[in-house]
């Protein structure tokens, strides 16, 4: 159990990134709050992110990291573009709940 | 081939005869409908007179110039293009003017324009004119395309082309129940004959392929009569002994049954009456329905291969000739008299086809063809006057008679072909009957009863005498006397259109007899009184077929002079009794004697027989057609129903209701509920199918060398940790490179040993471990010489290249990375 605790290896960062990205999934499916399904979104990207930094460092390969950093990247744009969205949604309906904008459904 | 050098349009003359009929239908169904009725009219015209045209053209041009040179047999030929070719089998569109076709070809041109014309007036007032005149020249063109035609696939074009026109032109006022069924009857009759004629077609090409030709079968006019397939008809056993030839001739003679109405097939024809009588006189009188007759005679070498299926077709149009007969005497439908009468004279084709008297088939066939569209288009034309008058029962003899006053010229011509049916002196039925009877008087064909002949003759008189009976009653109720219903008396002669068709059609009726006059020996008449015999002579044959196919003598029996004369005179009487008889009954009109005599005591129940068609309508209904609609009705109940309604529609209906009552569940059009479905799909697409690459290892032979590769497998990649155990030993080797550590190279590479290898791989993040173990064997190398194991269990590592062969080098450095 100790060795558990203070031998920190990549399993440790893979299981981490694995809790991370399930969490983002479970936001994604069942939260309602478009806020709160963006943040999942992040959530699933950062876990990716992770995964690449341990498995960056397993090889001993730093290219991993200017992947890490794209998707930094991406991931900031698509937060911007994605708050703008739910903002502009909020100021017309006072409500950004995903399963009330049915409006394109229809 | 291609005898025919004047082209038009890229086509031989030859294929526009057929071909120009049906360019007019395809004008008038496409177009009808927009144009006026004189363009419809004139174009239908055009394209059949332009036929007849060049029909005459032809056929005393051409076709008179090899006629003269004795090829007339050979005729005129061309082929427009190879139709099937499968295998051996080969079919061209291929079209043969001979004299036998030449005959059919004017007589089909001409009654057929005469009709056309007829029609304009006839139809005038039709809504559907066009397709009327569509129809009639699809007609033409297939009747045509069936005579033409140089080989038996052609000739079923046409024959099926004018079994569907027919049943277009029977249910041409379709909006009647009873014409439309008229028109389905028709069809469906026809068709039990055409499969017979169908079999009988493969059953020649069968023969001509199986049994005396190398170049595979065929089933061409030429090709079919030619003396190198003699021996197939004739020495080939079948049903029982029989010749082949008698089975083919039979079921193409079934075919004729169907097409020219001849017992027991003969049922459709008076329900065809239902339709316009132009039709009724082109199609039901004139020429479709003889087209049985002409195909029997074009095939007239088959038929002379077989008496036994000459005896069947002689007797069965005996048979039918009475029959029908006997059934025209108590109708009281103009019409329905005219297409028994048809009946009965196509009896009368056969009779003299089953006795090898093709000539007088054909004769009959072509004085018929006038007096009977004469006959046909009178009628019309007293229906269309009567009709004009309001009548509602136009056809009904019973309320007519006195027309003789009121149509002058309908009478006329129609008192001319009634005279000629009849066969008096000099009409054209005279000599053509007589022709018939004289000829069965005489045959005597090998395998038949010497007496047979002699009971055609006589059931022929007695057909005879029936013909001259009822045409004459039919010509008494409705001309003579004095007019017994309000429209009969202010009836008023049709228009020119249709009156001078009538005029043409008893001229002919009149004078055609004189080509076909019976001959006499020692007695030199004209030439053009046996034109007929002389014209076809080389197109039918004249001999039976013996043993091998080889000549086995002269058809037809030799009548001395006095026996001529005799039976001319016979006949003639005979028909002069008929005419008597119905004056001595009709000659008044409907009297009382008559109505009491067929209404009480033993004639009466003769007579009902006759107004009943004798049951044979009822007897069908029974036997057949009930028993096929409770079969119908079963397979409807069972197969259509319950399998394909209930269990394929509705089931199929009701698992797909089912799948969407569960699947409308998840497909709620909410994607995060569609999102749960695909991380749960992926998911278990990972587990299940476990894709994960397993760790391995490869190894490639080089002489006794094996060249390891470690493949830790996915998800491990390059950070795995390897161990081999190269010699066996269960435990994990040490690397000879580094002392104390244990060997963790990729590659590696063993020298002469072939026993069990093992690799670990540890996963560096879950630090478990994977065992494989391979054993591979080195089968060609000398083992005593190779053998090693690294590293010597006891020995210690040797230093890489010391002296020593194999054993020393059982790794190679430079494999390594």
């Amino acid at each position: 159990m100790s060795d558990l605790v203070w031998n920190i290896g990549y399993g440790h960062f893979l299981v981490l990134a694995a809790v991370l990205f399930l969490i983002g999934v479970g936001g994604v499916l069942f939260r309602r709050n478009a806020l709160i399904i963006l943040m999942s979104v992040e959530l699933m990207l950062n876990a990716a992110n992770v995964t690449l930094l341990a498995f960056s460092r397993m090889w001993g390969d730093l290219s991993a990291h200017t992947f890490a950093l794209i998707v930094i990247a991406v991931a900031a744009a698509e937060a911007s573009v994605g708050l703008a969205i739910v903002v502009a949604v909020f100021r017309g309906r006072r409500n950004v709940e995903v399963d009330r904008l049915t409006t394109l459904r229809h | 081939m291609d005898q025919s050098t004047v082209q038009f349009l890229g086509l031989p003359l030859l294929a526009w005869i057929p071909l120009l009929p049906l360019v007019g239908a395809l004008f008038n169904l496409v177009l009808g409908r927009r144009v006026s009725k004189q363009t419809v009219h004139t174009v239908a015209i055009a394209a059949v007179a332009g036929s007849f045209g060049l029909a005459m053209f032809l056929v005393f041009g051409d076709l008179l110039s090899e006629f003269r040179a004795g090829r007339g047999g050979a005729g005129l030929s061309t082929v427009v293009y190879t139709w099937i070719e499968a295998g051996s089998f080969k079919a061209q569109l291929a079209f043969r003017l001979d004299t036998l076709s030449a005959v059919m070809v004017l007589i089909v041109t001409f009654v057929g324009m005469l009709i056309h014309i007829y029609s304009t007036g006839y139809m005038a007032h039709d809504p559907r004119y066009s397709a009327f005149f569509g129809y009639l020249n699809l007609f033409t063109g297939s009747m045509l395309i069936l005579v033409l035609a140089a080989n038996m696939p052609v000739m079923f074009i046409g024959w099926e082309g004018v079994g569907l026109c027919s049943f277009l032109l029977i249910g041409f006022w379709y909006e009647n129940e009873a014409f439309a069924s008229a028109g389905r009857k028709a069809f469906v009759v026809n068709r039990i004959g055409d499969f017979a004629f169908l079999l009988g077609m493969f059953l020649l090409f069968w023969a001509t392929k199986n049994n005396s030709l190398d170049n595979g079968g065929s089933l061409d006019f030429a090709v079919l009569k030619s003396a190198a397939v003699g021996p197939a008809y004739v020495d080939v056993p079948f049903w029982g002994g029989e010749r082949l030839a008698a089975a083919a001739a039979i079921l193409l003679f079934i075919g004729a049954c169907g097409k020219s109405a001849q017992l027991p097939l003969f049922v459709w024809l008076p329900d065809a009456m239902a339709g316009p009588t132009p039709v009724s006189a082109l199609i039901h009188a004139a020429t479709m329905v003889t087209a049985g007759v002409y195909m029997v005679c074009r095939l007239s070498f088959l038929y002379a291969a077989s008496t036994t299926a000459l005896i069947v077709v002689a007797t069965v149009g005996l048979l039918t000739a009475l029959a029908a007969a006997f059934m025209a005497f108590a109708q009281t439908d103009m019409k329905k008299v005219l297409a028994y009468s048809t009946v009965s004279q196509l009896g009368f084709m056969f009779v003299a086809a089953g006795t090898g008297n093709w000539t007088a088939a054909i004769f009959h066939l072509g004085t018929h063809a006038f007096f009977k569209a004469c006959l046909f288009l009178g009628a019309g034309s007293v229906m269309h006057a009567l009709e004009h008058e309001g009548s509602a029962t136009p056809g009904d003899i019973m309320t007519m008679g006195g027309l003789r006053r009121r149509l002058p010229i309908t009478h006329i011509t129609f008192l001319i072909s009634c005279l000629a049916i009849a066969g008096i002196f000099p009409l054209s039925g005279f000599f053509s009957k007589d022709e018939i009877l004289g000829g069965a008087f005489a045959v005597h064909p090998e395998g038949w009863p010497v007496w047979y002949g002699k009971v055609l003759w006589a059931g022929l008189l007695i057909g005879a005498l029936g013909t001259a009976f009822y045409m004459w009653r039919l010509y008494f109720l409705v001309f003579a006397s004095e007019g017994r219903s309000e429209p009969a008396k202010q009836a008023h002669e049709s228009p020119p259109s249709m009156t001078v068709p009538l005029i043409v059609l008893a001229v002919f009726a009149t004078v055609i007899g004189w080509i076909g006059v019976p001959h006499f020996e020692h007695f030199e008449l004209p030439g053009f009184m046996h034109a007929l015999a002389h014209w076809l002579e080389p197109s039918v044959t004249h001999q039976w077929v013996g043993e091998h196919g080889l000549p086995g003598g002269p058809i037809s029996g030799e009548l001395s002079n006095g026996t001529t004369v005799v039976l001319l005179v016979v006949a003639f009487l005979v028909a002069c009794a008929g005419i008597a008889g119905a004056w001595l009954f009709y000659g008044r009109g409907p009297s009382r004697t008559v109505d009491g005599w067929t209404q009480h005591g033993w004639f009466a129940s003769v007579y009902r027989a006759s107004k009943a068609k004798l049951w044979v309508d009822e007897a069908y209904d029974v036997a057949i057609v009930r028993p096929f609609k409770v079969v119908a009705r079963g397979l409807f109940e069972i197969v259509d129903r319950f399998v394909v309604d209930t269990v394929a529609v509705n089931g199929s209906a009701f698992v797909i209701g089912i799948f969407g009552r569960v699947s409308r569940w998840f497909q709620n059009g909410n994607v995060q509920r569609y999102l749960v479905g695909v991380v749960i799909g992926g998911a278990l697409v990972f587990v299940i199918t476990d894709c994960r690459k397993k760790p391995t290892f490869d190894y490639t032979i080089v002489g006794n060398q094996i060249q390891l590769h470690a493949d830790p497998g996915s998800g491990m990649a390059g950070a795995a940790r390897i161990r081999w155990d190269l010699d066996g030993d269960g435990k994990q080797d040490k690397d000879p490179a580094r002392p104390g550590e244990l060997l963790d190279k990729r590659d590696v590479t063993v020298t002469g040993y072939d026993g069990p290898i093992t690799m670990w791989v540890e996963d560096p993040v879950t630090r478990r471990e994977v065992k494989v173990t391979r054993t591979i064997s080195l089968n060609n190398v000398k083992l005593n010489e190779a053998k090693t194991w690294w590293p010597p269990p006891s020995a210690p590592a040797p230093s890489a290249g010391s002296a020593g062969g194999p054993a020393e080098r059982p790794l190679d450095p430079e494999g390594a990375k």
